[in-house]
């Protein structure tokens, strides 16, 4: 058994315990990505970072990777942590803002700004359809390819796959596929429609069948 | 071998834009050297494309097959290196860096005119495959930009004007270029860094011109080592029982003076041995018996 000190409780865990699965067991909420149950860590997303160590030697790692080592000082909502987590935040919303899942993410942890160029990819390279294709259906149909800003998601040769027997599996774990409500300016990273406490999403039929990124949405559990 | 691959084998692929059928019996013969080594896919797809100049979609799927790794994987690895290419490539590559210091050297004119000459864009393949030209960032030879790499042959500040002839030069293969029509071969005079003496012996010739005789000594054994004044060549001739790899202590023969300098060899670590160069800078010869190193330092 390993004992480590997480936010300043004592918590004893299996050896090859990751600092995620540590953290959690302590009820401490850390936020993920790229990570999934069933599916082999990652780390590509670097949202679940905390702080280990103290003083000067204090570093900044991904929990979901990183396992459990004994007398470890682990800290999950420092100050450096949390402003670490807005800034990958503000990056995801950057490359990828129509995905619901970001939005919600942006949501729950104040983010309400995008200083960078804003651009619309449909991909944040997070691996899990990856992962899910190799290791939980067995079939291996597509992988990333290319390297730097040529890296992709793709099946071998661009040509449809001999493997793939369309399970969905990819589309199902992808958090970029899941569109957010866009209200009425689709272009902007964080709409804040609803943030505003005059929601048009209440009087507006057209927006019924949308999905919010508001989690939970103001509007929403008003009309409730 | 499963009877999937034989299927691939007798299935020849014509690989468009050229001639070049891709033989699965060769790429068996290449996963055979490396089998049972994990890891060894870098080295295989390395060597396919050395035997065909890229890597053919059939011999990706045969060594993914082979390797009992996925296509994906196979795949993921070939587009990561730019090492390797998918699309077929010339006979010559012609590997031209566009870093920084060979870029306000003037490595845009250079490429420009290449592409100019080749009628090809950076990156393409010339239509009749003799030509590739490609772009790299940086080849780590700064201080000789613009650098050019034609075939493996590095040539450093090349010029606009020198394109046309390096061009024509790499039609012929550098490696048949003689003495002396080579300009990266050329004669030296050296004499002993310590006493001045000329180190050149009229009697003795290598590649036709006079030889640098020094006197050698390793483990007490004494000899005479000749090495060709032609710069760049590695004709030398030795006289004595110093064991090959052994390092040894160059000598002047006139002065008996250590002929040691402060720097290691490059390529093999030994320290190397200084000459004074007349008309400027010094000859470094590494000290290794057997070992090519040597360089001219003209700072």
């Amino acid at each position: 058994m390993i004992t480590l000190t997480v936010n300043g409780l004592h918590v004893s865990v299996e050896k090859g315990t990751t600092l995620l699965e540590a953290a959690s067991f302590l009820g401490f909420p850390i936020p993920t990505l790229c990570h999934m149950e069933g599916l082999s860590p990652y780390g590509a997303c670097r949202l679940c970072v905390v702080e280990i160590g103290e003083g000067p030697g204090a570093k900044l790692v991904s929990s979901c990777t990183y396992p459990a080592e004994n007398g470890l000082k682990v800290r999950t909502a420092s100050e450096r942590v949390v402003r670490t987590r807005k800034m990958i935040i503000e990056l995801f919303l950057a490359s990828c803002p129509q995905s619901k899942e970001i939005q919600d993410l942006a949501s729950a942890h104040g983010v309400r700004q995008q200083r960078f160029r804003q651009e619309h990819e449909d991909c944040i390279l997070c691996g899990r359809c990856v992962r899910i294709c190799k290791e939980q259906m067995m079939a291996g149909a597509i992988g990333f390819q290319g390297r730097g800003e040529m890296r992709s998601i793709g099946t071998p040769f661009g040509a449809k796959s001999e493997v793939c027997r369309f399970c969905g599996g990819c589309i199902y774990v992808c958090p970029a596929c899941q569109l957010r409500c866009t209200y009425n300016e689709p272009e902007k990273a964080v709409c804040g429609g609803c943030a505003n406490l005059a929601p048009p999403c209440l009087n507006n039929e057209k927006f019924h069948d949308m999905m919010c990124y508001m989690n939970p949405c103001v509007a929403c559990e008003i009309s409730k | 071998m499963t009877e999937n691959i034989a299927a691939l084998i007798d299935k020849e692929v014509f690989v468009p834009n050229g001639q070049e059928i891709v033989d699965a019996k060769d790429i068996g013969d290449i996963l055979e050297k490396y089998a049972g080594a994990r890891g060894g896919l870098i080295a295989i797809l390395e060597e396919i494309q050395n035997r065909y100049g890229y890597l053919p979609e059939t011999a990706l799927r045969v060594v993914a097959e082979n390797m009992g790794i996925s296509l994906v994987d196979v795949y993921a690895v070939a587009t990561f290196y730019s090492t390797f290419s998918l699309q077929p490539r010339g006979r010559h590559i012609v590997c031209a860096c566009m870093g920084t210091a060979c870029h306000v050297r003037g490595a845009p004119r250079v490429v420009e005119e290449f592409e100019h000459r080749l009628g090809i864009n950076a990156g393409e393949t010339t239509f009749d495959r003799e030509f590739t030209l490609e772009t790299v960032n940086c080849l780590g030879a700064c201080a000789l930009g613009p650098v050019v790499v034609i075939d493996g042959h590095y040539i450093s500040k090349v010029k606009k004007t020198g394109v046309r002839q390096l061009i024509d030069d790499s039609v012929k293969g550098f490696d048949r270029i003689r003495n002396g029509e080579d300009k990266r071969i050329f004669p030296i005079t050296v004499s002993c860094s310590r006493c001045n003496c000329s180190l050149m012996n009229n009697r003795k010739t290598i590649d036709g011109h006079p030889a640098i005789r020094i006197s050698v000594a390793s483990g007490g054994q004494h000899g005479r080592l000749w090495l060709s004044s032609l710069y760049g060549s590695p004709g030398r001739m030795i006289e004595h029982d110093i064991p090959p790899n052994a390092v040894a202590d160059f000598l002047c023969p006139h002065c008996h003076g250590l002929l040691i300098g402060h720097e290691n060899c490059g390529e093999c670590g030994a320290p190397m041995a200084v000459m004074i160069v007349s008309g400027g800078g010094m000859l470094k010869v590494c000290s290794r018996i057997g070992c090519r190193g040597h360089m001219l330092d003209l700072a």
